[in-house]
């Protein structure tokens, strides 16, 4: 079953399922492909037990209402096949999907620092927590603590504080002075002021942030240094995010260049590739509205309708200076750095503690002689990490890009290249 | 400019073939300086496969010695090594194969090697995820596995051994130069840089093998042997076109190495997805249940190999002071203690422990031109 699209749309996240929209009435075969069972990305996550804004739902609908856009969700990206064709899989079989131009809106993940206990039962990643609550984990009168930096924080704890959790303590790196100046320009948004209030939280604590997860069998505490004091505080549960990490691997390996740890793009969303384009969180951290209207764009530039991707710069540039004032706010402190100790482990999948990285100068030796990021995640987790903590380049992406049953990649075509 | 003597020997390379030489000289008291460009060659990318090959005598005179080396060594290995005595199961797909299995028997059997045959019926018992109507098999009770990138850091933490990062632009007998321009000495130099040899000694006759290979998620149990087709040997192994051939080893994690290709003719690092699946293709004709698992990681390596896949290794005959180890293509881990043992024992005009003349560099590049 090879398929071929003249528009193949990498995740539907915000940014994916704008750029279907505003490339839908083209009238062009449009493919959305997703890893995830329904639209929405990791901010529109659903579940049984998530709520999803009604812009979210009225997208869906609109997705569905285009007999031109094709989405399949649960499936992943294996392989550039060849020229323009890409090899995917998902839960039942691999194939092949050719395609004329292509948007990568493939987001973003967190950011896990080790600390020690951060591997002890009861701790997630701060968006891990939420995706898991919205899946269905219960958490009422359990007691959590949220720690790291930035807005996700906040939306994690209201989360679990509608799911009856009782958010102990929130812990934002950032300083009072970097939090409150960006406060300040909040009503330059006024719908993030709005969002603001109502996710404030009299909990939030700013300069402070993760020392320890407490506990043998499974989290029983935090020790956490807040303006300069230690404290240990009792919990059940510890969510921890230090920021949003781009998913820029598929789009290196497609020849797309990077700016800095981002995708890099023009005015147009268009990469350095020829026809390949890229939107929202993929390009650099920028919430939602950022990656709805840059994911329009691409849509509108993809289909050559540069009038519409045009009248949408001004909205773009409006949410990049939230963007920058947003990542100027809760860019990370270097104490962060020193929190892991020689015992804790760094990659989880191989069970490699720090003292078997620290002494490395680069990536590559330090995974030949520890088995770092050898794992099953294949330094998904620990790469981001290492990266924050030594500045280590990754290594360039190589198929399979995902973990893949052999019987996908028996799908590519073995004859030799003439 | 001179600037006296940094070591008694300096090695070039800290793969493993490097460490086992500076290994076996530093631990006769001498002190080495092991020179890397870290640019992660064949002991990074290969299997660690520990193997006796007998495509003909000097090979499995290399690979039995080395064999018995490392088993000798084994108990010593930290864990981080991952060395297993699994042994091979060489698989014999039709009547033709299992005849070539038979006399290999015969022949291992003459010299000493441990083999046993594994009738037809007798190889799912072994090996329950191999595919039924496969005639028989070869089981080298002897052959194992280790975790090369590891054993080499093991062999290089020994006292005596200074290792530096540095490429080296230009080799002048017992002299080296440095990329930055300075140049060091030693009583000898030993040339241990695969497939990168040629760059300093540009009349050395190797030549790359690029090779690809997959290693899976765990299924701990799946596969006790490392299963190698006998195709190996009778096609493939002597073909100049690509080629691929079945080669599963199973790791002590539960992961499956899966392999094996070659290519010739090329230096560019790229997993080619055409030659991925034929080589999956080819190991599930062996093991069809490999179709559902999850495959993790793919990369690829060079074998630096030799016109008569012998090794070269021995003083070079018209540049007195380097030493040569090599030219190993696919056994250099498993020959490391055995071209160790060669070369220290020519350094130190003693009687070796095999003998020397087979991989002596002289059959290429002509006899000795200095006294």
């Amino acid at each position: 079953m090879n398929e071929y699209a003249d528009l193949l749309i990498i995740g539907a996240g915000p940014a994916g399922m704008s750029a279907a929209l505003a490339a839908a009435p083209s009238g062009a075969r449009i493919i959305v492909l997703d890893d995830n069972p329904l639209p929405g990305g990791q901010i529109w996550r659903d579940g049984p037990l998530a709520r999803l804004p009604n812009q979210a739902r009225k997208m869906r609908e609109r997705l569905h209402t285009h007999s031109n856009i094709h989405h399949h969700a649960g499936t992943r990206v294996i392989a550039c096949s060849g020229p323009r064709q890409l090899l995917v899989e998902d839960a039942d079989h691999g194939w092949l999907i050719g395609y004329d131009k292509l948007i990568l809106c493939t987001g973003a993940r967190e950011l896990l620092l080790p600390f020690p206990g951060w591997t002890l039962p009861g701790v997630t990643g701060a968006g891990g927590l939420q995706a898991l609550i919205k899946g269905g984990l219960p958490v009422q009168d359990q007691r959590v603590v949220i720690a790291g930096s930035g807005p996700l924080l906040l939306a994690t704890a209201a989360t679990a504080k509608h799911s009856g959790a009782d958010v102990l303590h929130i812990a934002e790196q950032a300083s009072s002075s970097a939090v409150a100046g960006f406060a300040l320009q909040l009503p330059r948004w006024p719908g993030k002021l709005l969002q603001s209030f109502s996710l404030f939280d009299r909990h939030y604590h700013t300069g402070s942030h993760i020392v320890a997860a407490l506990g043998n069998e499974r989290l029983e505490g935090v020790r956490l240094r807040k303006q300069g004091k230690i404290v240990e505080l009792a919990c059940d549960r510890l969510a921890c995010g230090f920021g949003l990490i781009p998913n820029t691997q598929l789009g290196q390996a497609l020849g797309c260049a990077l700016d800095g740890t981002a995708l890099a793009v023009d005015v147009w969303q268009a990469t350095g590739r020829a026809d390949h384009y890229a939107a929202g969180e993929c390009t650099g951290f920028g919430g939602s509205e950022l990656a709805l209207v840059e994911g329009a764009i691409a849509g509108h530039a993809a289909v050559n309708n540069t009038a519409a991707a045009r009248h949408l710069w001004p909205r773009r540039a409006r949410w990049q200076r939230f963007a920058t004032a947003l990542n100027r706010a809760f860019s990370l402190d270097p104490q962060l750095k020193s929190l892991a100790q020689a015992d804790t482990l760094v990659c989880r999948c191989e069970d490699v503690p720090y003292a078997a990285l620290a002494g490395h100068t680069e990536w590559r030796a330090a995974k030949l002689a520890s088995r770092c990021g050898m794992g099953a995640c294949q330094g998904r987790v620990c790469g981001g990490a290492l990266q924050y903590l030594f500045d280590w380049q990754p290594s360039a992406p190589r198929p399979p890009f995902s973990p893949a049953r052999i019987e996908t990649l028996m799908c590519l075509d073995d004859t030799p290249p003439a | 400019m001179n600037q006296g003597l940094v070591a008694d020997v300096i090695v070039i390379g800290a793969g493993i073939i490097g460490a086992a030489c500076a290994q076996a000289l530093a631990r006769r008291g001498l002190r080495v300086l092991v020179l890397d460009a870290g640019l992660q060659g064949a002991t990074a990318a290969g299997m660690g496969h520990l193997l006796v090959l007998d495509d003909n005598p000097a090979e499995l005179a290399l690979s039995q010695y080395s064999l018995q080396r490392w088993r000798e060594q084994a108990p010593g290995l930290p864990e981080g090594c991952a060395y297993r005595n699994n042994g091979t199961l060489w698989l014999a797909a039709n009547a033709e194969e299992m005849a070539v299995a038979h006399s290999k028997y015969l022949d291992l059997q003459t010299q000493g090697v441990a083999c046993e045959l594994i009738a037809r019926n007798a190889l799912r018992v072994r090996e329950p995820e191999l595919r039924e109507g496969l005639e028989g098999g070869l089981l080298i009770n002897g052959d194992g596995i280790l975790y090369a990138p590891a054993t080499a850091n093991w062999m290089l933490d020994t006292a005596g051994i200074e290792q530096r990062r540095a490429r080296v632009s230009e080799v002048d007998g017992n002299r080296v130069c440095l990329d930055d321009g300075q140049w060091l000495s030693a009583e000898a130099v030993i040339l241990a840089n695969g497939i990168q040899a040629s760059d300093l000694c540009p009349e050395l006759p190797i030549e790359p093998k690029k090779g690809h290979l997959l290693i899976t998620d765990r299924y701990p149990g799946k596969v006790t042997h490392t299963l190698v087709e006998l195709g190996y040997v009778t096609s493939a192994h002597n073909a100049t076109g690509p080629s691929t051939a079945c080669n599963i080893q199973p790791r002590p994690t539960g992961q499956l190495f899966i392999g094996a290709s070659r290519q010739f003719g090329t230096t560019d690092p790229q997993v080619e997805g055409w030659m991925l699946a034929k080589m999956l293709k080819r190991a599930a004709e062996y093991m069809p249940g490999l179709a559902q698992l999850n495959g993790i990681r793919a990369w690829t390596g060079f074998r630096a190999a030799s016109p008569d896949g012998l090794p070269l290794i021995g003083e070079h005959p018209s540049r007195k002071g380097l030493w040569l180890a090599v030219g190993h293509e696919g056994l250099g881990v498993t020959t490391a203690p055995g071209t160790a043992d060669l070369l220290v024992a020519q350094l130190f005009n003693e009687t070796p422990p095999l003998a020397a003349q087979d991989y002596l560099p002289q059959r290429f590049l002509g006899e000795a031109v200095y006294a």
